[in-house]
């Protein structure tokens, strides 16, 4: 008899929650491996042209980046339309690039200090006056090796 | 009789389910890297003695401040760029020590004598579009790239494939020392064949 009083049992069971830290701790580990840490905040328009002759940007720890373009809307009403460098969080001017590589490649492991590359992300419709005067700075400082950071596509993309 | 509740769902297997799952995603996930053209900035200091450069050894490549393209002093559209480039690198004019054995272009005389001597000067206003730079750029390193391509699968056909694929193979960190050790005399022996000598003049003052 008792066996079939046992099914209407009182209490609800507690839910066991043993594997909750395991589902937590995977998706902790999940997004840890999934996303790109990006260290500043993107202050210009940043409209990458397109190529498809491309390599392979180095490990991470070897790359500084300076972005160029036009300021985004947010900034447009402070900074103008006229392209700007931004370096960090800032906007900077082409003299400060120089300051710029210095300070990052001191930064840096001495090891890598003579391997490190500087990723161009510029906006696709920036005149190459302003990145010549960048590429000269750099040449200043003997950062030679650089990128011209591009998305993949054809390069008919980037002829309107 | 006291209440029974109702026995408790083993957990036991719950860490090993998650783990199958981390792992399962370690695995799957790629990170994003970024990508571009590769490229390397002269040093400072000035060049000693001017090197004398035959003027049908260099190819001139001017984008002007409208964006047009002047190939060799001829208005050029960008489609037409990448052969151009590779009858001006694959030409191989030259005789006697400045043949070139594996050229396969026309032997104009009026045009490269060899790929070692061959220079694209590019040359750009400072109101050029940064995009349309880079499509030059880009269609300047194809064509590189498929004369490299085209030698690699001519002198080394048993690794059936070409030398981009090769390339990316060797920088590529899952790929064994050996098979970079194997690779690495290759790839420079191409490389060789096919030097890129890209020269960018300082850009012109629009006024």
């Amino acid at each position: 008899m008792s066996k079939f009083k046992k099914k209407k049992g009182g209490d609800l069971p507690a839910i066991s929650t043993a594997s909750l830290p395991d589902i937590v701790f995977m998706l902790l580990f999940f997004f840890m491996v999934a996303t790109v840490m990006r260290d500043s905040t993107l202050m210009v328009k940043n409209q990458l042209p397109a190529a498809d002759q491309i390599q392979k940007l180095d490990k991470k720890d070897r790359v500084m980046y300076i972005y160029a373009g036009e300021p985004s809307s947010r900034y447009s009403d402070k900074y103008g339309t006229q392209a700007r460098i931004q370096l960090n969080d800032k906007f900077a001017t082409v003299s400060e690039v120089a300051a710029f590589v210095l300070a990052e490649r001191a930064s840096k492991r001495q090891e890598l200090q003579n391997v490190l590359t500087t990723a161009l992300k510029v906006d696709g419709d920036t005149k190459m006056g302003l990145i010549t005067d960048i590429k000269q700075e750099l040449r200043k400082v003997n950062a030679l090796k650089i990128n011209y950071t591009t998305r993949i596509g054809d390069y008919a993309q980037n002829i309107d | 009789m006291p209440k029974r509740s109702a026995p408790e769902v083993n957990a036991g297997s719950m860490a090993d389910i998650a783990f199958l799952l981390l792992i399962f995603f370690l695995v799957t996930t790629t990170i994003e890297t970024d990508s571009g053209i590769n490229r390397k900035l002269p040093p400072m200091e000035e060049q000693e003695e001017d090197i004398v450069i035959k003027q049908k050894n260099i190819f001139t490549v001017v984008v002007n401040k409208n964006n047009q393209l002047l190939v060799e002093e001829e208005l050029t559209d960008i489609s037409d760029l990448r052969s151009l480039a590779v009858e001006f690198l694959d030409n191989g004019g030259g005789e006697g020590e400045e043949a070139c054995d594996y050229c396969q272009g026309a032997r104009d005389p009026k045009s490269s004598d060899n790929p070692d001597k061959a220079i694209i000067s590019l040359k750009n206003d400072r109101e050029t579009a940064y995009k349309v730079y880079i499509a030059v750029q880009n269609e300047l390193v194809a064509a590189y790239n498929d004369l490299r391509d085209r030698e690699f699968m001519r002198l080394f056909p048993n690794e059936a494939m070409s030398f981009v694929a090769a390339n990316k193979k060797y920088s590529d960190p899952r790929t064994s020392p050996d098979e970079k050790e194997r690779l690495k005399p290759k790839l420079a022996e191409i490389k060789l064949m096919f030097p890129q000598k890209l020269s960018e003049a300082e850009p012109s003052k629009t006024n």
